[in-house]
C-alpha cells in the first residue's frame, strides 16, 4: 500500500492533530491550566481552517482520489470542509462561557474533542467516494453528538434529547444499511462510481431500485431532518445544551446537505428523472411547508429555531435540484450564509440562557428597550433568515432560486412558486420575533446585563458575515468558479 | 464609480443613516435629516437640469447617465445605473416628499431610530428610481418595504401589530411573485442564445422584435405575475387592503412616505417592467387588469365616503387614485401615460400633504374622527386653509396638480377607448373609462363632505376651541408640498415635455401607437 496516499487527506490530517493536541492538554496538563483549553482548540482549529484554505489556493489538494478511489477531495470540498470548519470555530468561540460554567468545568474537554471527533465525520462523509468509508463518517458524525447532547448533566431534557437523538440516528443507519444492501445486491458494488455506471447501464425502475434509494434518501434525511423525518428535531434542539444545538443545527446540517448532494448526484444521479425526482420534489415541498406552520406556534425559541432550521433545509434542497454548477454553488453559499445568521441568533439565545437562564420568546418582550445590541444582533439574524435584503440571506435565498429555475422546465416554476410563498409564512415567525423585541410591551423586561467578551466576539463575527456575505460579491463568485472546475459536474445529469 | 452623479442618489442617504447613527440628541438628528433631505432636493434638481440640457442638445437614448458595474460577475447582476424623464419626476418627488416628512416628524419619540428605519426606507426608494438592473431593482424595492414593519409596529397608533403585520406580508407576498416573474425574465432576456441579462434596457432595446424579445408564450406568463407583484404595492384590487389599516395606524411621516413614493414604485415598476419589457403580454392580458384597476378607482372612492376615520377617507382615497395611476397605464397609450406619471407626481405630493396635515390635527385634537371635530377653520385657520387647498387638488379644482393629471389621464383613455370602438375591438376601454370618470364626482362628495364637516359647521367640542394653530416646522412642511402641487398644476407643460421626451418610439411601435 502507497503510504503517500494519506497525503490526499491533508484537512483530515490536520483535524486529527487538532484533536490530538487537545486530547493530550485536556489529559495531561495541570487542573491551573485547563482554563486555557477553550483558547487553545480556537486556535488550533482556526489554524486548521487557515492551512486548509491555503492548501486549497495552492493547488495541491485539488482533485486527488485517494484509496483506490474510496476518497476523492477537489477544490470545492476543501472549501466546503473549510466553510465547515470556520462555523465549527464559531460555535466554539460562543460556548467558551457555558463551557466555563460550573457544572461544566470537569467535563469541558470532552465537549471540545466530541465535537472535533464529529467534524471529522463529517469531512469523511463529504470525501467518502464508497458506501462503507461514508457510513464510517455518518456514524462517527452522530453517535458523539448524543454524547454532546447530554452534557447538560442535571438537566433532565438533556438525558431526553440524547437518548431520542441516539434512537434515530441508529434507527436511521439501519435503514440506510438496509438500502445499502439492497444497492449491493442490484449492482454488485459500494463504490458511488461503480453503481453510478451499474445504474446508467440498467437503471430501470425496478421496485427494488425504488426502495433502495427511499431507504438511503429517508437514511440520510433523519440526519438532514426532512419532514417527515423530522420528529426528533425540536426535542432534541430544546434538550440539549445551546451550544450544542447551534452546532447540530448548522454544521451537521451543513455537512450532511453537501454530503447529500453528492449521493444523490454521484450515485443516482443517472436515474434521477424515472427514479427519485418526484421523491425530491416532495420531501422539498413537505420539508419547507411541515417546518414553517409548526414554526409558527412556537414559544420556546429552541424548539422555534428548530422548526426554522427544518424549513430551511428544504430551502438548501433546492441547489440538489438544480443540477447544475450553479445549484452546487447556490447551495454551499447557502449553507455558508445560513451557518452565519443562524449562529447570530443561536449567540443571542445562548448569551441571554447564560445571563438570565430565559429561552423563550415571552421573555423577548421589550428587549430593545434593555439589551439594544443583542436585539439588534437578533433581528439581522431574523432578516437574514427571512431573506430580507440587504443581508446575505436575501442573496443567498436569490441565487438558489435562480440556480433552481435554469431548469426551466414547469414543474420547477411551481415548485418555486411554492418554496416563495414560503418565505412569506416564514417572514411572519420571523417578524414575530423582531415584534417581540421591539414593539411588545412588558412590565418585566429581561434585565440590562452585559455579555461576556467571548459571546460579544462570536456576535461580531457573525453579524459582520450576516452583512457582508450578501454584498461582498466575491463568497458567491468564487464558490461558483470552484464548483465549475469540481469533477463532480461530469455527473450532474442536464 | 463616484463618477456618476446617480450614485449619490444613495450615498447621501447613507451617510445620513450614518450621520444618524453618531448622533447625541435630538438637535443633531434634527439638522442631519433636514441638511441630507435638502442636499437630495438639490441634487435631484441638478439631475433634472442637466438632463434637460442634454435632451436640448439632441440626445436622443432611452435614458440618460446610464452606467453599469459589475457585480456578482457569472450571473451577470451589475448595479446599473441610468434615468429618464421619469425615474427623474420620481426622484424629485420622493426627495420633496422626504423632507416634507422630516419636518412632519419633528416632535417624535425616540427620533433616533425613527429616522434610521425612515431614511433606510429612502434608500430603498432612491435606489429603486436610479438602477436598471432587475436585480438590483428587486433589492432596493425589499429594502425600502421592510422597514415599515418597525416603522408602523412602533411608533404607530391603533391597531398597529395587526396593521404593520398584515401589510409586511401582503406587500412581501407581492414581491414573490415578482421574485419568480424577474428570474423568468432573466433566464428568456435572450431567446437568440446571446448572454443573459437583468438589464432593462437591453431588453426593453430587444422587446419590438418578434425573435428577440422575450418569446410571447413565456410574456403571457410572466407579465401577470410581475404586474401583480408591482401592483400589490400599487394597491390593485383586490390586493389593497393592506393600504388603509397600514395607513391609519401609521405614523405622520410614514404615511406621507408610503403613500407619497412607496405606493409609487408599483406604479413605476409595472410601466417599467411588466408593460416596458413585455409590451405583447401587456395588450394581450390588460383587460383583466384593466377590470380590476377600474373597480379599484371607483370602489375605493366609494369607501372613502362611508368612512368617518380622515385617514381611512384619504388611505381609501389613496386606493382610488393609485387604481387610477395603473389604469392610465394600462390604456397603453402615450397621453394618458403621460397623465399616469403626472397623477403619480400629483397624488405623491397631494396625498403627502393630506397626511401631513391629518397628523397635525390629530395631534391635537387627538381624535380622527370627523363626527367628533367640526368649524376648525375658527380655531386653526391655517391648517384648515391648507385642508381646503388639498382637498381642492385632490378633487382636481383647475390651477392645481390633480385638474392636470387626470384631465390627460382620461382625454387619454377616452382616446384609446374610442380607437378600440371604432377599431371593431370591443368597447371594454371606453366603458371602463366612462365608469373611471364617475370616480372624479365621488372624489367631490368625500373631499366637500369632510371639508364641511370638519372646517366649518359648528365647534363640537369645547376643549377644541383652546388649540393652537401650525408650528413654523409644520408651516415649512406644508408650504413645501403646495408650492409643489401648485407648481405642477400651474406649469403643466413642463412636466409633460419632460415625462414625453421618454417614451422610447420602439415599445409604441409594438404597442400601436
Amino acid at each position: 500500500m502507497d503510504y503517500s496516499q494519506f497525503l490526499a487527506m491533508k484537512q483530515e490530517l490536520a483535524l486529527l492533530l487538532v484533536f490530538l493536541l487537545v486530547f493530550l492538554y485536556d489529559t495531561f496538563l495541570p487542573k491551573k491550566a485547563q482554563k486555557g483549553l477553550p483558547v487553545f482548540a480556537i486556535v488550533l482549529t482556526l489554524a486548521a481552517t487557515a492551512a486548509g484554505f491555503c492548501c486549497h489556493c495552492l493547488g495541491s489538494a485539488c482533485n486527488t482520489v485517494a484509496f483506490a478511489g474510496m476518497y476523492e477531495t477537489s477544490p470545492v470540498i476543501a472549501a466546503i470542509k473549510g466553510i465547515l470548519n470556520v462555523g465549527a470555530v464559531i460555535v466554539l468561540i460562543q460556548s467558551i462561557k457555558w463551557a466555563d460554567s460550573e457544572n461544566m468545568t470537569m467535563r469541558r474537554g470532552e465537549f471540545y474533542e466530541l465535537l472535533l471527533v464529529t467534524l471529522f465525520g463529517m469531512y469523511l462523509m463529504i470525501s467518502a467516494r464508497h458506501f462503507l468509508l461514508f457510513l464510517i463518517g455518518l456514524e462517527s458524525a452522530s453517535l458523539p453528538l448524543a454524547a454532546m447532547v447530554a452534557l447538560d448533566k442535571n438537566r433532565y431534557e438533556s438525558h431526553e434529547a440524547a437518548v431520542k437523538y441516539i434512537l434515530t440516528a441508529v434507527f436511521s443507519s439501519a435503514i440506510f444499511m438496509l438500502g445499502l444492501s439492497f444497492l449491493y445486491g442490484l449492482t454488485g458494488s459500494l463504490y458511488f462510481q461503480n453503481i453510478y455506471f451499474a445504474l446508467t447501464a440498467n437503471g430501470s425502475a425496478n421496485l427494488l431500485l425504488i426502495l433502495s434509494v427511499a431507504f438511503v434518501i429517508s437514511g440520510i434525511g433523519f440526519k438532514l431532518s426532512l419532514v417527515p423525518f423530522h420528529l426528533w428535531t425540536a426535542d432534541v434542539y430544546q434538550g440539549a445544551p445551546t451550544s450544542v444545538t447551534s452546532y447540530l443545527s448548522v454544521i451537521s446540517k451543513g455537512a450532511t446537505a453537501f454530503a447529500f448532494l453528492v449521493v444523490l448526484v454521484q450515485v443516482f444521479g443517472s436515474i434521477y428523472s424515472s427514479v427519485w425526482e418526484w421523491m425530491l420534489y416532495a420531501l422539498i415541498i413537505l420539508t419547507i411547508t411541515v417546518g414553517n406552520l409548526f414554526a409558527i406556534r412556537q414559544r420556546n425559541m429552541k424548539r422555534f429555531l428548530a422548526f426554522s432550521s427544518v424549513s430551511q433545509a428544504g430551502y438548501i434542497m433546492l441547489g440538489i435540484i438544480a443540477d447544475n454548477a450553479m445549484g452546487m454553488a447556490a447551495m454551499m453559499y447557502y449553507i455558508l450564509v445560513y451557518i452565519f445568521s443562524n449562529l447570530a441568533a443561536f449567540g443571542v439565545i445562548g448569551a441571554i440562557e447564560n445571563a438570565t437562564g430565559k429561552v423563550s420568546m415571552d421573555n423577548y418582550n421589550g428587549l430593545y428597550k434593555t439589551n439594544p445590541r443583542l436585539s439588534f444582533a437578533m433581528m439581522l439574524a431574523m432578516f437574514s433568515l427571512a431573506g430580507i435584503p440587504p443581508f446575505a440571506g436575501f442573496f443567498s435565498k436569490f441565487f438558489i432560486f435562480t440556480g433552481a429555475l435554469n431548469q426551466g422546465s414547469v414543474a420547477i416554476y411551481v415548485l418555486v412558486g411554492i418554496a416563495l410563498l414560503n418565505t412569506i409564512i416564514s417572514l411572519y415567525y420571523y417578524l414575530l420575533v423582531v415584534k417581540a423585541m421591539f414593539i411588545n410591551d412588558t412590565e418585566t423586561p429581561l434585565p440590562t446585563f452585559r455579555s461576556s467578551c467571548s459571546e460579544r466576539l462570536g456576535l461580531w463575527i457573525t453579524v459582520a458575515g450576516v452583512i457582508g456575505l450578501g454584498i461582498v460579491s466575491w463568497f458567491y463568485s468564487s464558490l461558483l468558479e470552484l464548483a465549475q472546475v469540481a469533477p463532480m459536474n461530469m455527473y450532474f445529469i442536464g | 464609480m463616484f463618477a456618476n452623479i446617480l450614485i449619490y442618489f444613495v450615498v447621501i442617504p447613507l451617510l445620513m443613516l450614518a450621520g444618524i447613527a453618531l448622533c447625541r440628541n435630538v438637535r443633531q438628528i434634527r439638522a442631519v435629516a433636514v441638511t441630507g433631505s435638502l442636499a437630495l432636493i438639490a441634487l435631484s434638481v441638478v439631475v433634472l437640469l442637466q438632463y434637460l440640457d442634454l435632451r436640448a442638445a439632441g440626445e436622443t437614448a432611452p435614458m440618460l447617465f446610464t452606467d453599469s458595474w459589475t457585480w456578482f460577475e457569472p450571473l451577470h447582476i451589475n448595479l446599473a445605473v441610468g434615468v429618464d424623464g421619469i425615474s427623474i419626476a420620481m426622484l424629485l418627488l420622493s426627495s420633496i416628499i422626504v423632507f416634507a416628512g422630516s419636518f412632519a416628524s419633528w416632535k417624535i419619540d425616540q427620533p433616533k431610530e425613527f429616522f434610521l428605519w425612515l431614511i433606510l426606507l429612502s434608500v430603498g426608494v432612491f435606489g429603486f428610481f436610479i438602477t436598471v438592473d432587475l436585480f438590483t431593482m428587486f433589492m432596493f424595492y425589499e429594502v425600502a418595504l421592510i422597514p415599515m414593519y418597525l416603522l408602523i409596529g412602533v411608533w404607530g397608533s391603533g391597531r398597529k401589530n395587526y396593521s404593520a403585520m398584515k401589510l409586511t406580508l401582503m406587500l412581501m407576498g407581492g414581491s414573490a411573485f415578482l421574485m419568480l416573474g424577474l428570474i423568468g425574465i432573466y433566464y428568456h432576456s435572450n431567446p437568440a442564445g446571446g448572454q443573459l441579462t437583468w438589464n432593462i434596457l437591453e431588453i426593453a432595446s430587444r422587446a419590438a422584435d418578434a425573435e428577440q424579445c422575450i418569446p410571447q408564450g413565456w410574456q403571457m406568463v410572466l407579465f401577470p405575475l410581475t404586474f401583480v407583484g408591482f401592483g400589490v404595492l400599487g394597491a390593485m384590487f383586490p390586493f389593497h387592503t393592506w393600504s388603509p389599516d397600514g395607513h391609519a395606524s401609521a405614523p405622520t411621516a410614514v404615511s406621507m412616505l408610503h403613500a407619497g413614493v412607496l405606493m409609487k414604485l408599483g406604479g413605476y415598476g409595472c410601466f417599467r417592467v411588466a408593460i416596458y419589457l413585455m409590451p405583447y403580454a401587456a395588450q394581450e392580458l390588460s383587460y383583466i387588469f384593466l377590470i380590476l384597476t377600474g373597480i379599484s378607482v371607483v370602489y375605493g372612492a366609494f369607501c372613502a365616503c362611508v368612512k368617518t376615520d380622515l385617514k381611512y377617507i384619504n388611505a381609501y382615497s389613496s386606493v382610488s387614485h393609485c387604481g387610477l395611476v395603473l389604469f392610465a397605464i394600462l390604456m397603453l397609450n402615450t397621453t394618458a401615460m403621460t397623465g399616469a406619471i403626472m397623477q403619480m407626481l400629483s397624488h405623491g405630493l397631494m396625498t403627502a400633504l393630506f397626511f401631513a396635515l391629518i397628523g397635525m390635527i390629530y395631534g391635537r385634537t387627538h381624535t380622527r374622527e370627523i363626527t367628533k371635530m367640526g368649524g376648525l377653520m375658527q380655531i386653526m385657520p391655517y391648517l384648515s386653509v391648507c385642508y381646503v387647498i388639498a382637498g381642492m387638488a385632490s378633487l382636481g379644482l383647475p390651477g392645481l396638480s390633480g385638474f392636470v393629471a387626470e384631465m390627460t389621464i382620461f382625454v387619454g383613455s377616452f382616446q384609446a377607448g374610442m380607437a378600440d370602438y371604432l377599431g371593431g375591438e370591443g368597447s371594454l376601454r371606453l366603458v371602463f373609462t366612462i365608469i373611471a370618470c364617475c370616480s372624479i364626482v365621488i372624489t367631490a362628495v368625500y373631499i366637500l363632505r369632510v371639508v364641511g364637516k370638519l372646517l366649518f359647521g359648528p365647534v363640537q367640542d369645547d376643549h377644541h376651541r383652546t388649540l393652537t394653530d401650525a408650528t413654523w416646522w409644520e408651516r415649512l412642511s406644508t408650504v413645501t408640498l403646495i408650492l409643489c402641487v401648485a407648481a405642477i398644476g400651474c406649469f403643466p407643460n413642463f412636466f409633460n415635455n419632460l415625462i414625453n421626451t421618454t417614451f422610447s418610439p420602439a415599445i409604441f411601435a409594438v404597442l400601436g401607437m
